[in-house]
């Protein structure tokens, strides 16, 4: 058969040719211009090179509140993945139970971030919140505001709260999706619970813990808000992550140059790592 | 090893079951015997998957017994039944190798590694999974798959019974064969009793040496491929065994028989004097399509039937028959000439069945 040309086609790919093009490519670009510029005001401006970059990578700021970052994450991961698991596990298969739990689990996930880090403030402050004015009257000494590891424990919990309904909510969905001869099956194998949960419903979850944990681990290394309104980054800068460190570098102190150059490796970073839980997950598939 | 044995077995899924319509299985008694290779055959919706389950034990029922070698098992698990089970979709363990799937019952008995490898080699040159041992299992075949499933019962010792859940519903046609004779020689290799629940008559006359017909939640006979073929005890078996089914016609009692329309069957003496106990019963007249008699010519006992319609299926031909409003199915040989207009026929009065109630009507010998 003998192919047609029509290059008219190549119009059809335009619509997304552009959107991509202004949604990523072109606000990507201005500031990979930024970030090999040092820019005075409009007809000043010098072609620095990777000065910034190399400026960036040995700010000791950075590398406190990467690390901090790593950590947090880390810790995030740790505790929502086996926790939401275990929550899907637990609750209800079908019935009026069931639709109960789905929606107290999905409130969480409706209230916007500020609003969950102002809730947080207050519930945990030490004079007036429940839980921390609580803590105080058990005898135990707690102040976000002035304790290190309390205000890390403080925005974990706080993060633990609000995302491991969406970690739950996947794996109650990738759980509803087993058939239930797998199931008999393993019975009539005599299988433990712990076989069939690493055999069965593990491997069946994992399409949707793989989108779990990318989520998660995106959504917390980009974290901003929440601590922001809990703690300030502080005290001191014990909770300050990447994100406000970047905003203070380009909003505070108008370093747009290191900035970019900074947006840039965060960039790099995130996609590494997705990248890496990614192949993690998938590669045995191919064999 | 162990006999099955069914009591009083009913069940319905219902918590709270009325009428007769909310019992997805009627109750029942019945044995499959140590070592016998059966059949459970019926359509969809009539209590074969439930029947299973229960022996199984992945159900309880709701009333009634059932008994290995004599013994209760209806408060045993599946874990504890000593039942294998394989089911309509094939059942692997997607991340394990078929090494893992076929030893993982046995690890799960605490089996040392030397003995699990031992016996899963065996079953493996058995279902000819030899070389794909230590493939992993999600990459296999439908047919492959399955095969892993039935592995998985045949690999443990203590198996007494092997039960099939249509089992061959997602295998290619031309596999379907080769699996069924692998079950019948893995069948006379261990001497296990399997129960082979399917839809499809063929299927089961070529794995069984006795099928039970299931109808409407019960057991409506139970016998040899040939017994049902010949003696179907109950209309359901008629019509469902065979192809084309019986041909099944109402018909009232009359003096010295019974007969539709204009025609008159006569009946034995035996069986005449039984139709006076069946006052008020619904009386039907029923016969093989392979047994009716055919003539070229006007006999004295045969009847005048119009030629409705000839199919030709190759080796034999089916002729549909209009004799008094009533329509027939005929099947005739390829050899024989084929009526055009009319035919003459007869009912061999060993062929000719009576049914009251959809009961088969037997005189004793």
């Amino acid at each position: 058969m003998n192919k047609v040309k029509n290059n008219k086609a190549w119009w059809l790919v335009l619509p997304v040719f552009l959107l991509v093009a202004f949604s990523a490519v072109i606000p990507m670009m201005t500031v990979v211009n930024y970030s090999v510029q040092d820019i005075f005001d409009q007809s000043s401006r010098y072609f620095v090179g990777a000065d910034w970059y190399r400026q960036v990578l040995q700010d000791p700021r950075l590398h406190d509140s990467l690390l901090r970052q790593f950590i947090y994450s880390a810790c995030v991961l740790l505790i929502e993945i086996p926790l939401g698991i275990a929550i899907a596990l637990t609750m209800p298969a079908k019935g009026r139970w069931s639709s109960l739990c789905l929606i107290v689990m999905a409130i969480p996930l409706l209230i916007p971030w500020n609003v969950v880090g102002t809730i947080w403030q207050i519930f945990g402050r030490a004079d007036i919140g429940l839980l921390g004015a609580s803590l105080n009257q058990l005898g135990i000494n707690y102040n976000y505001a002035s304790n290190t590891m309390d205000a890390w424990v403080t925005v974990l919990v706080m993060d633990v709260w609000h995302w491991t309904s969406l970690v739950a909510l996947l794996c109650y969905s990738g759980l509803r999706a087993i058939p239930d001869v797998y199931y008999q099956a393993a019975r009539i194998d005599r299988a433990s619970a712990w076989a069939v949960f690493r055999h069965i419903q593990l491997p069946k979850m994992k399409s949707v813990l793989l989108i779990a944990v990318m989520l998660r681990f995106m959504d917390s290394f980009m974290i901003y808000t929440e601590p922001f309104v809990l703690t300030g980054g502080g005290p001191g800068n014990a909770t300050t992550f990447l994100s406000q460190t970047l905003t203070q570098m380009a909003v505070g102190q108008f370093d747009l140059g290191p900035a970019a150059a900074f947006s840039l490796i965060y960039f790099l970073i995130i996609l590494l790592v997705s990248w890496l839980f990614y192949t993690a997950m998938t590669h045995t598939d191919k064999q | 090893m162990a006999e099955i044995r069914l009591q009083h077995l009913a069940h319905s899924y219902s918590r709270t079951p009325g009428g007769a319509e909310d019992y997805a299985l009627r109750e029942l008694d019945h044995v499959w015997e140590q070592g016998g290779a059966y059949a459970l055959l019926g359509p969809s919706g009539c209590g074969k998957s439930t029947l299973l389950n229960i022996i199984s034990g992945l159900l309880s029922p709701s009333h009634g017994q059932v008994l290995f070698d004599g013994k209760a098992v209806n408060d045993l698990s599946p874990q504890a039944r000593n039942i294998a089970q394989v089911f309509q979709f094939p059942v692997v363990y997607d991340t394990m190798t078929v090494f893992d799937n076929l030893a993982f019952p046995l690890r799960n008995q605490g089996l040392d590694e030397a003995r699990v490898k031992a016996k899963v080699e065996e079953i493996a040159e058995v279902l000819d999974l030899g070389t794909l041992l230590h493939k992993k299992a999600r990459n296999l075949s439908a047919d492959e798959k399955q095969k892993v499933s039935m592995g998985r019962g045949l690999v443990r010792d203590d198996v007494s019974a092997i039960l099939f859940d249509e089992p061959l519903t997602v295998i290619d046609p031309h596999l379907k064969w080769k699996l069924r004779r692998k079950l019948k020689q893995i069948h006379e290799q261990f001497n296990l009793t399997m129960i082979y629940v399917t839809h499809d008559q063929l299927e089961a006359s070529t794995f069984a040496d006795k099928i039970a017909v299931m109808y409407g939640g019960q057991i409506v006979q139970f016998g040899t491929p040939r017994e049902l073929f010949e003696r179907p005890r109950h209309t359901f078996v008629g019509y469902f065994i065979g192809s084309p089914g019986m041909n099944l016609i109402p018909v009232q009692a009359q003096p010295g028989g019974v007969g539709f329309g204009a025609t008159h069957l006569p009946l034995s003496s035996e069986l005449q004097a039984h139709v006076e106990h069946l006052a008020g019963a619904r009386l039907q007249i029923g016969i093989r399509p392979e047994f009716v008699q055919v003539w070229d010519e006007p006999l004295d006992e045969g009847y005048s039937a119009r030629v409705v319609d000839v199919e030709d299926l190759g080796t034999y031909k089916i002729l549909t028959l209009e004799l008094d409003g009533v329509r027939l199915k005929v099947r005739l040989g390829e050899d024989r000439a084929v009526p055009e207009v009319q035919a003459w026929i007869s009912f061999p009065a060993q062929w000719l069945m009576l049914y009251a109630d959809d009961v088969l009507v037997e005189v004793g010998p």
